[in-house]
């Protein structure tokens, strides 16, 4: 029988993290991803890794930014406040193409919110949260295998994209048990590191930069990343489809929600319902096809999020133009986690 | 005809931006013949801040990563703890180092990263239009303090070399200047004694370097270079303040 380990999802990250060949940590205590420093503190020390618990969240990105550059996979884990406060260094790393992991185990929001389960930062992981305009790979886990599996991808399409990856989860996806297979590293085809720091040698000198004065260079690198976003929708998006095939109601949901939401479209398929569930596994590039897709026979989607309102903007975006598309959304804070039975009244609704 | 001054060899063969009496030029010299009298430059990394210091790559021949504002410890602490076997410098000036970075200089410091830092202090932000920083003189008047830095508004300036001194994680610090013979040839030679600590895996290691910037005083570079001799040295005192090996 193949081993099976029952642990967080935060532990699922750090074991992925570390099967994926990853030996440098950098972060700091924030609720509710303590247990990923808690755990590498504990076990890189053993396997000849670097774990710094830094004075702030600004030094542990700028220390996944130094150990990075020398080609060495490294990450760092959050939570929302903590995530803002990284975002300088997130936008040099995305201009700087340098391949990293954020984990941010996301808490309620704005301002110090509170430490419940949310989809407020979608908008900040997906739509540049810092400054200049760029993206980073987002996934998004929704239960503790994708938190081990995802992780691995994460760091493979970071080095082969050169662009850093953020995994967006939650206290639900972060701080559950549930059972995890854990399984080798894929065995993925990556680029070499022509770019990586490492004392010139003998060869030339390499820099790594963000600072593009000379007549025409920073538009020139700004098409260069927007070519690679352009390359990552074309190759990379991954989703789920859950009865779409013959659904009058397309439910879509990610992360956490998508939990709940594939619940209820159970149930409501019990009672005799027509709905499906399509859950975006990666939300930048986000599965725009899948929407358009399956949107050409089913005219109705109901978005369903712990925010009140964020991924619905890529829904509309992607969905075909006949199609309506409705929005039942708990942002979060305590007592604010919608049940099964809840959302199942949502999709009786749409469903008369 | 024997040659008696060169290039060193970690500098390129190029101009500089800098200004007409500006130091950053002599100081970049320094730390370069440093690298080559360690032989340190194929497995040198360099990280660059922001000002006027930020084109290390431009100078310098030797791997470079350019660092957000005031990051450069914390992004050389990343370099070196996933390369240990690179030697691994920040060249940062005041506004860099003493305001914006303060946090990331004292926690790479009290850790005892194994890493050098070079420190520009030209009293002023040379690179945005010469504004105040951290360690602008009482009474100077920069672009943001038209009056002069006043002690009830602004406070005193900031002696960072005193202050890293009283960190456990501290193995070197110094506060050299470049404005004549006799304290370049101490400055050349305590950037040497900072990277050896270093090379001999002795810990942290810092120099503070009393730097003159004539565009932004507003004086000759003649004026600026006595000004590093008289206020500046006789606020930021020169000197060896650690020395924890007898290096």
């Amino acid at each position: 029988m193949e081993k099976r380990l029952f642990v967080r999802g935060n532990e699922a990250v750090c074991l992925g993290a570390i099967e994926a060949g990853c030996r440098h940590y950098f972060g700091y205590p924030i609720t509710p991803q303590n247990d990923i420093p808690e755990f590498m503190s504990r076990e890189l020390p053993r396997i000849d890794g670097v774990f710094i618990q830094a004075e702030s969240e600004i030094a542990a990105i700028n220390m996944v930014m130094g150990a990075a550059a020398t080609g060495n996979r490294a990450m760092t884990s959050s939570s929302s406040p903590g995530i803002s406060l990284k975002m300088e260094a997130i936008s040099f790393m995305a201009c700087m193409e340098l391949p990293c992991l954020i984990v941010n185990i996301s808490r309620s929001g704005p301002g110090l919110g509170g430490i419940d389960a949310s989809q407020g930062d979608y908008f900040q992981a997906v739509k540049a949260g810092g400054h200049g305009g760029y993206h980073i790979l987002v996934l998004a886990p929704s239960s503790i295998q994708e938190m081990y599996d995802l992780t691995m991808l994460a760091f493979d399409l970071s080095e082969i994209y050169r662009i850093p990856a953020m995994i967006l989860g939650d206290a639900v996806v972060g701080q559950m048990k549930e059972p995890l297979i854990p399984h080798p590293r894929p065995d993925t085809e990556l680029p070499e590191k022509t770019w990586a720091l490492r004392g010139k040698g003998d060869g030339e000198q390499r820099i790594i930069k963000s600072l593009y004065l000379g007549d025409g260079e920073l538009e020139a690198q700004n098409w260069k990343l927007h070519s690679k976003y352009q390359a990552l929708k074309d190759n990379e998006t991954r989703w789920e489809e859950f009865e779409t095939a013959t659904a009058s109601l397309l439910v879509t949901a990610f992360g956490s929600a998508a939990r709940i939401a594939k619940t209820a479209v159970m149930m409501a398929r019990e009672e005799g319902l027509k709905v499906g569930l399509l859950r975006p596994i990666t939300l930048f590039p986000f599965p725009a096809e899948a929407y358009a897709a399956a949107t050409q026979q089913c005219k109705k989607v109901l978005d369903i999020e712990l925010n009140t309102g964020q991924m619905l903007e890529d829904v509309k975006l992607s969905v075909t133009r006949d199609t309506d598309v409705f929005f039942y959304g708990r942002p979060s804070g305590t007592g604010s986690l919608p049940t099964p039975e809840e959302l199942l009244e949502q999709i009786r609704r749409h469903c008369s | 005809m024997q040659q008696v001054f060169k290039r060193p060899l970690s500098l390129k063969d190029v101009q500089t931006h800098f200004c007409p009496g500006c130091h950053h030029g002599t100081v970049h010299r320094m730390v370069a013949k440093a690298l080559d009298e360690y032989d340190l430059q194929k497995r040198t990394i360099g990280v660059a801040s922001i000002g006027c210091s930020v084109f290390l790559y431009s100078y310098f021949d030797i791997d470079v990563i350019e660092s957000p504002h005031g990051r450069a410890p914390a992004v050389a602490t990343g370099v070196k703890r996933a390369k240990p076997d690179s030697f691994v410098f920040t060249y940062q000036g005041d506004g860099d180092l003493a305001a914006i970075g303060t946090g990331e200089i004292i926690h790479a410091a009290n850790r005892g990263e194994n890493i050098s830092v070079i420190f520009v202090n030209n009293t002023t932000y040379g690179m945005t239009g010469g504004q105040m920083a951290p360690t602008t003189l009482l009474g100077q008047r920069t672009s943001t303090s038209p009056y002069g830095r006043s002690l009830e508004n602004e406070g005193a300036p900031i002696r960072v070399t005193e202050l890293l001194t009283n960190l456990e994680g501290v193995s070197f610090a110094a506060r050299v200047a470049v404005n004549n013979a006799k304290n370049l040839m101490d400055a050349k030679k305590q950037i040497k004694k900072a990277f050896r600590y270093q090379v001999e895996k002795k810990g942290f290691s810092f120099v503070e370097v009393l730097a003159a910037c004539p565009t932004n005083w507003g004086m000759t570079p003649i004026k600026a270079n006595e000004r590093v001799g008289t206020e500046l040295s006789d606020y930021f005192k020169l000197g060896v303040f650690k020395n924890v090996a007898n290096l």
